[in-house]
């Protein structure tokens, strides 16, 4: 059996329980919510007399030997056949969202929270292309989905027949792989494969476009044998003759430096990277992506690098002699100007997906596989070493540069301090909360100061940086993981964007809480103003709705908070309210207008010329 | 000249896997010198052949973007390998009575076919590799070109078995055990030699 499919199982047989019990999704198990529904559940009705069944059933077969439980999208004329099936089926939960960018983010919050795969569906056309930047989305920050598309009947396409859009071609760049079917009969074998693609290797998205006439069309039997993908056969284990190499590299490092990225998250190789660094006693840094994969406040861990990384973090790196990068793209984010990012160092690259090896920065010892078999055979070797290298030198040298530039902000009482919320939040969450973010300055904030201590207790959108992620990537946690406290902290622009998934949290009571960090901003672009373009406001300023009000109007919870006084009660109510009354409970937190996210590296720099935080003077 | 690199790749033979690749081509900003795709004795499969002009790095990429895909069975750089490679050039050149006899002696020199002559002119077709279709072709400019037409270069390398061989291996998948210079870079490859020499 393979390493995938096991994986996915044990995420399943771990998780999937809990739906039932916590998410009021349409029916509790063993009854039913609708007698209506109880009418309609007979076995598929056929079209044609002879068939006893229809592609969409089909359909609709595959999604269940897939282990499906929860479908987000949306219906529409040609995808109604299989809305039909599920219906009739009533054994997959669906949530119907308010546009389709949102399934698609749900759908990526549901799989970033769980590991598991999840799944959109959409009509032809506008509902197709609505799931266009979530598709990319997931693409850049590599989570697992699979998007099912209605597409008008086989024989007007290409017709522009209403409705119609090419979305294999709309979404070859931006999905891992896509199909259209032209047959029943390829149902079995196209699912299969979509899902193995999906959540294999390096995970990512897979559209399937399915033509009405296939979804009517009349189908004998639900399930052939699918057959297996050719072709595609994604590494797992690293060379073993190149983690040979790479522990003989790491034995003569002087100053060496662990960056991990989303990849230890996506391998479930969190304990293994601690374990590395508790043996080793190498300094650790994980990009955007990768928080949580190792515990903040650890004496070796440096938080996150880059842009808005922490000084040390960014020194670290500059003066490092060799670079251990695990599942990180090295995206310019991280880098900075590449040519003088870390000029001392070299690289060991571990990735599933050879072509980021390399890609950026030449490496020394590429290892093509999964973090946690790599990782795992890496600690086996070090636990050979005879002699233990030593990098307490090292160590002090980075102890100096946490005590020069240490993570600090400004407050300007009475204005509350976005940090303070986050540092706030951090100290009252439970360690295993789920932390939701927009994208903007309080994503940073976010990054910054909020203590991670858990993977896959962060959900981002890292790779495109796509406002309006965050509610409905909330909602999609939520969903995948009942049990766990899911919070969003979002900007009050990018709230703004996808802002009616209210009604999709109302209606599902899916207990979430929103705290909307709000600047009256578009607060990272307004801070670019402010520092690169002489302040020049070029439409950044926002006069956002009252949210707490326009919560209540979508039938959740909302409530302002304008002093630093009422914050933690309030804080402690939203937790409360969105437990007990389980509808999203919105705080609108008035903050600083002007703050700004330091340290920061000027956008085209390098690391090391990073601007430091309030207070502190650059020496190097 | 530019570095060349002929790079074939084996594909699933499904719609849409030209413009799969050749949009991956385009979006990454690689440079197509030629590309030209055909079956395989599998109808199943598919075979892609592109000339990419690039350095080395630039080729590494193109060939670890190429496996990225779904649809690709298996991408073999050709590069500095033994190989037989091959274009069809079809070529119309200003043919005065007073110049034929110098034309046919070079039809005979570079192996090619006459396909059509007439009072003015004459077609010719030819194949070969790179290098002898530009020869041909600078050979003939002076006659005047009137009008030419290329194919894609093809190509197979000379060690390597028949098609089924490819296909095993294929089917095998990815060889986790083979010796690890699959996915050395070759910049790090000259790297790690510079850093075992320094030991
Ligand atoms: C869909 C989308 N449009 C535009 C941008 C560009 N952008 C990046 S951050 C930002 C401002 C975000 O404002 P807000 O959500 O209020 O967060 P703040 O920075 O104030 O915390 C903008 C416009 C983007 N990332 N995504």
């Amino acid at each position: 059996m393979s390493p995938y499919s096991q994986r996915s199982n044990a995420a399943r047989d771990e998780l999937g329980l809990m739906l039932d019990r916590q998410i009021g999704l349409t029916r509790a198990s063993g009854q039913s919510a609708s007698p209506r529904r109880d009418a309609m559940n007979a076995p598929a009705k056929p079209q044609d007399p002879q068939a006893a069944y229809t592609g969409a059933d089909a359909v609709v077969a595959c999604l269940k030997h897939q282990g499906v439980e929860v479908i987000f999208g949306m219906t529409g004329g040609v995808i109604s056949p299989v809305y039909d099936a599920l219906f009739r089926d009533g054994s997959i939960k669906h949530v119907i969202v308010g546009h389709e960018q949102g399934a698609a983010h749900m759908a990526e919050g549901y799989a970033r929270a769980t590991g598991k795969v999840g799944v959109v569906m959409t009509t032809s056309g506008p509902g197709a292309t609505n799931l266009v930047t979530g598709l990319a989305d997931a693409f850049m920050d590599s989570t697992p989905m699979v998007a099912i598309t209605g597409q008008v009947t086989s024989n007007l396409l290409g017709n522009d027949a209403f409705q119609e859009a090419d979305m294999r071609g709309i979404t070859m760049p931006i999905t891992k792989h896509n199909y259209q079917i032209t047959s029943v009969d390829e149902l079995p074998g196209v699912f299969a494969e979509a899902f193995f693609v999906a959540l294999s290797g390096r995970p990512g998205p897979v559209l399937i476009d399915l033509p009405k006439d296939v979804s009517t069309a009349p189908c004998d039997h639900l399930l052939a044998a699918p057959s297996a993908p050719t072709g595609y056969k994604p590494p797992y284990r690293g060379q073993p003759l190149q983690i040979e190499r790479a522990l003989k590299v790491m034995a003569k490092a002087k100053q060496p430096v662990i960056l991990a990225g989303g990849g230890v998250v996506t391998a479930g190789a969190s304990e293994e990277l601690r374990e590395l660094v508790r043996l080793t006693g190498i300094p650790v840094t994980t990009s955007l992506m990768g928080l949580g994969t190792y515990p903040a406040g650890d004496e070796l861990y440096l938080g996150m690098p880059g842009m808005h990384g922490t000084g040390y973090a960014n020194l670290a790196l500059h003066h490092a002699d060799l670079i251990v990068c695990v599942g990180n793209r090295l995206d310019d984010r991280v880098t900075g100007q590449l040519d003088r990012f870390a000029p001392d160092a070299q690289f060991i690259h571990i990735d599933v997906d050879a072509s980021e090896i390399g890609k950026n920065l030449p490496c020394l010892v590429p290892i093509v596989g999964d973090a946690k078999p790599v990782l795992i055979e890496m600690i086996k070797g070090v636990k050979q070493w005879e002699e233990k290298p030593d990098f307490s030198a090292w160590r002090e040298r980075i102890d100096g540069w946490k005590k020069c530039y240490p993570m600090t902000y400004q407050p300007k009482p009475p204005a509350i301090s976005p940090q303070a919320v986050v540092e706030l939040l951090g100290r009252t969450l439970p360690e295993e909360a789920i932390v939701v973010t927009g994208v903007g300055q309080h994503q940073m904030y976010t990054a910054q100061f909020y203590p991670f201590r858990e993977p896959r207790t962060l959900i981002s959108s890292g790779g495109l940086g796509t406002m309006g992620f965050g509610l409905p990537a909330a909602v999609g946690a939520k969903v995948g993981s009942p049990d766990k406290e899911v919070v969003l902290i979002d900007g009050d622009g990018s709230f703004l964007m996808t802002i009616q998934e209210l009604a999709t949290a109302v209606r599902y009571k899916v207990g979430v809480v929103v705290l909307i960090l709000n600047n009256h901003f578009l607060g990272m672009v307004r801070q670019w103003q402010e520092m690169f373009m002489d302040k020049r406001q070029a439409e950044t300023d926002l006069q956002p709705p009252p949210y707490a009000k326009v919560a209540q109007a979508f039938g959740g919870l909302g409530r302002e908070v304008t002093t630093s006084e009422e914050l933690e009660e309030a804080i402690a109510w939203a937790r409360a309210e969105a437990a007990d009354k389980r509808v999203p409970v919105v705080l609108d937190v008035a903050v600083e207008r002007e703050a700004l996210v330091l340290p920061m590296v000027p956008p085209g720099g390098a690391n090391a010329d990073f601007i430091p935080c309030p207070g502190q003077k650059r020496e190097e | 000249m530019e570095n060349l690199s002929p790079i074939s790749v084996l594909v699933r033979n499904e719609r849409g896997v030209l413009s799969r690749v050749s949009g991956l081509f385009a979006r990454r900003g690689f440079n197509i010198y030629s590309l030209a795709v055909g079956e395989t004795d599998d109808p199943t499969v598919s075979r892609i052949s592109v000339v990419v002009a690039g350095d080395p790095p630039v080729i590494e990429q193109v060939v670890k973007q190429l496996r990225r895909l779904v649809s690709v069975i298996k991408v073999s750089d050709l590069t500095g390998q033994a190989r037989v490679e091959r274009g069809l050039l079809v070529i119309k050149v200003k043919a005065p009575h007073d110049k034929r006899g110098e034309l046919m002696q070079l039809v005979q020199i570079f192996r090619a076919r006459v396909d059509h002559v007439d009072n003015q002119s004459l077609i010719l077709e030819v194949t070969g590799n790179r290098e002898k279709l530009e020869a041909f072709i600078d050979i003939l400019r002076p006659h005047g070109i009137l009008e030419m037409a290329r194919t894609g270069q093809i190509a197979i390398a000379r060690s390597q078995g028949p098609m089924a061989d490819y296909w095993n291996e294929a089917a095998a998948g990815f060889d986790e055990d083979q010796d690890g210079t699959y996915n050395i870079s070759r910049a790090a490859e000259r790297l790690a030699q510079e850093i075992q020499e320094q030991d």
